[in-house]
């Protein structure tokens, strides 16, 4: 039997994170398939509903990946908020047994690209660990 | 809804990973997609006019395009949708190149990931709307703030571009600390003779209005339609009528320090800063004024009102730019180098008056407690600044222009003696480095390096200066007849008006630009710039600069009369809304008002981030075409497959 292989939602914000995917695209840089990218204007316009959905149908673990704080955010402050919301939702998560570690976040700039794949491979090692979403919820 | 998707191959860069066949076999079979078709060059004009035909034949509503990412040819195929007469916000691309193709190797893999994301695509834009650009009349106008030598350059620069100015100035005059130096370093011009003929030109400036003893109190608006509340002040002399003959000075009996001079001489009531102030009239200081009328009855003209009251005028511009400049760092902070306790401890604006021909002493160096003449001279440099209990930014200007008092005193005293103590001499301007050699090589200007502990008096009325030489390490001892505090620079704009404005100031009360490298003069509220000592510690070269920078922004942000905006913002649904306020306290913009209860977006201030969408408990609001149901049913899809 295939080795079992989580599912990754990655919400990237357009101006760093997304253009860090972009240039590991260009620079032809290789990262599993199992990441499933979706590119939103800032990572703080990730809600926790949008986080928690995508735990709810089907992904192991979700990555927001916006700039580096304090002051790269083309938002100015959107890094911040996104932080502040994904630290109050893993709380969240673990009283409803999810582990925390399922949902992460990264400052990642436009020129990062291999830190990019180089967190998408942590994260998918750590989650295959985890192993599925399902078995937090069984437990 | 009928939905048309568009493939490409890009020649063997997304073919040669990801099978077409199948992502065209796949597609199709979703709800809504009437017709999937692939190219070899999607981008290529053939390819386009495949996506223009398609939209008219097919009369798709919406426009998925698999290829490259929107960074790269978003432009080339929204004008072809729109050449397909299609809104461009119908359009969405999904980057299979960058995204897929080019960083999996594995077709399969690679083959299912573009599928699900083109999926994903497919429910969003079911749900996007169709947007014009957002348009907005601009006011071409434009409010200075501060009228040293920032504020009048760019007032000049705009006012010369045929866009009118409104210079507010809080002092009787305009002219700012420049008008208060003697020379100017490092060509050693004098500083009237450079800043009098431009604040001439704006007193004549047909598009300038200057309001002096004035002050912003209130502003609200937003990009290009500001309305702001300026307080005038009585000057209580008519500009008009003054003649200056002067009579009224000579027998007012109110004599107090003179600021202009930093107090090294006196003023009295009724009183004109300097003789090339501008407006050039005199002016009743209404806190010192007694009202005793004497200079009433002496004015030939009647120019004087001892009534005259404040008043308030209302202005609307278009941008606002502040040049409210600096303060010197209060020397009486400094206890520990005498100043306040010795009449011949000054500080170096006080120095400048004392060299300036026209100053209190005529140019003439003395000792302000005895009006001896100077010999021996120390200066302390870094007066305040760089020390973690004063200011721990360098102030820039202060070891250029230690140096030109150093030079410009031994040109007056050749046989004097001067010191200078300094942390480190920072000389990174144009001519600086030569400047300070000449000083020291050229001049036997003795440069020690450390940093002084206490001055004080001893019997012989001699200045006794205690230090310690970094380079020898020994305390030395100077005496001096005169010590300068070459004192730092602090920022003279309040917080009430950084908040009245929407500006962030950073930690020192210096206004924050949005960045520091790629956009250093405008503010996180758009149609507000800064420039000169207001932003940062700077020398006069660079805030003209920056000032003239600030003017091409305000003449390319005014001159076209109107804004264009993406529509891309976020838009209250008012049935929803329950007045919460998170979202306007979210905002980074300040673009959400609260009106009725209800919360509502300002179109021009809104930057379509999204915040405040993801922070609403109710999703009442919502950013055009990244809803939250649209990223949820997103999210759902690709998960599905």
């Amino acid at each position: 039997m295939a080795k079992w292989r989580p599912t990754v939602i990655s919400f990237l914000c357009k101006w760093c994170a997304g253009s860090a995917a972009e240039l590991a695209g260009v620079s032809r840089l290789n990262y599993p398939a199992n990441v499933i990218p979706v590119v939103v204007p800032c990572s703080g316009r990730v809600s926790p509903r949008l986080i928690v959905e995508a735990l709810l149908n089907g992904a192991d673990g979700v990555l927001v990946g916006g700039c580096h704080t304090p002051g790269d955010c083309h938002y100015m402050s959107g890094n911040f908020k996104a932080f502040k919301r994904v630290y109050l939702l893993k709380k969240l998560l673990s009283q409803f047994g999810i582990n925390p570690r399922r949902v992460r976040v990264e400052w990642i700039s436009a020129t990062e690209s291999q830190k990019l794949v180089r967190v998408v491979r942590e994260f998918l090692s750590e989650l295959e660990e985890l192993g599925p979403i399902m078995g937090d919820v069984r437990e | 809804m009928r939905v048309g998707v568009f493939v490409c191959h890009c020649g063997r860069n997304i073919a040669g990973t990801v099978d077409i066949k199948r992502v065209v076999e796949e597609v199709s079979r979703e709800p809504h997609v009437i017709y999937v078709v692939d190219y070899v060059y999607m981008c290529s004009e053939p390819g386009q006019q495949i996506i223009i035909n398609s939209i008219r034949e097919k009369k798709l509503d919406a426009v998925i395009i698999a290829a490259c990412t929107p960074s790269l040819h978003y432009e080339t195929f929204a004008k072809a949708v729109e050449r397909g007469n299609l809104n461009r916000y119908m359009l969405e691309m999904v980057p299979i190149r960058e995204f897929v193709s080019w960083v999996h190797p594995n077709k399969m893999e690679a083959t299912d990931k573009a599928i699900r994301m083109i999926k994903g695509a497919i429910v969003k834009v079911m749900n996007n709307k169709a947007y014009e650009l957002l348009r907005s009349k601009v006011v071409q106008k434009c409010l200075v703030i501060g009228g040293g030598i920032s504020g009048i350059t760019a007032a000049l620069d705009i006012a010369n571009s045929g866009i009118p100015v409104i210079l507010v100035e809080k002092s009787p005059t305009i002219g700012g600390k420049m008008a208060m130096l003697s020379e100017t370093f490092p060509t050693l011009d004098c500083a009237q003779c450079i800043l009098t003929p431009k604040m001439a030109e704006v007193s004549k400036h047909p598009l300038i209005k200057v309001y002096t003893l004035s002050e912003v109190i209130d502003v609200s608006g937003y990009l290009g339609n500001f309305k702001v509340k300026i307080l005038r002040r009585p000057r209580k002399v008519d500009v008009e009528l003054c003649k200056l003959c002067g009579f009224c000075e000579r027998v007012c009996p109110i004599s107090v320090p003179n600021e202009f001079d930093r107090g090294l001489s006196k003023r009295k009531a009724i009183y004109i800063p300097f003789p090339q102030a501008v407006p050039t009239a005199y002016v009743i200081d209404e806190e010192n004024c007694t009202k005793c009328g004497l200079c009433l009855k002496v004015c030939p003209t009647g120019a004087i009102n001892l009534e005259e009251e404040c008043e308030v005028v209302e202005e609307e511009v278009g941008a606002i730019v502040i040049a409210t400049g600096h303060d010197l760092y209060p020397g009486e902070k400094l206890q520990e180098y005498g100043y306040g306790i010795y009449e011949d401890v000054i500080d170096s604006l006080q120095f400048e008056r004392m060299l300036s021909s026209t100053g209190p002493t005529e140019g003439e160096i003395i000792r302000p407690s005895d009006g001896e003449k100077v010999k021996r001279i120390t200066f302390i440099q870094c007066a305040g600044s760089r020390d973690e209990s004063h200011l721990k930014y360098c102030s820039k200007i202060c070891c250029m222009y230690t140096a030109k008092h150093a030079l410009l005193f031994k040109e007056r005293v050749p046989d004097g003696e001067v010191t200078i103590f300094y942390i480190d001499v920072r000389a990174s301007g144009k001519g600086y480095e030569e400047f300070i050699k000449r000083v020291q090589e050229e001049f036997m200007v003795n440069y020690v390096r450390g940093k002084v502990s206490r001055v004080y008096r001893d019997v012989n009325r001699d200045l006794v200066v205690v230090g310690f030489d970094t380079l020898t390490g020994e305390r030395i001892r100077v005496r001096s007849d005169l010590v300068v505090l070459a004192v730092g620079m602090i920022p003279q704009m309040s917080r009430e008006l950084a908040s009245k404005l929407r500006v962030p100031l950073d930690e020192y009360g210096f206004v924050q630009e949005v960045h520091p490298k790629l956009r250093p003069i405008e503010l996180s509220t758009s149609g507000i710039f800064v420039c000169g000592t207001a932003h940062a510690p700077k020398d006069i070269s660079e805030s003209v600069t920056q000032a003239s920078a600030v003017a091409a922004k305000v003449i390319n942000l005014l001159s076209k009369g109107e804004i264009v905006k993406e529509p891309i913002i976020a838009e209250v649904d008012e049935n929803l809304c329950s007045g919460c306020r998170v979202c306007v306290t979210v905002c980074p913009y300040g673009a959400i008002e609260f009106v009725d209860g209800k919360a509502r977006v300002n179109e021009m201030l809104c930057e379509g981030c999204g915040i405040c969408e993801a922070s609403c408990p109710v999703d009442a609001i919502r950013l055009r075409n990244f809803t939250e149901e649209q990223l949820v049913s997103l999210v759902k899809a690709v998960l599905r497959g």
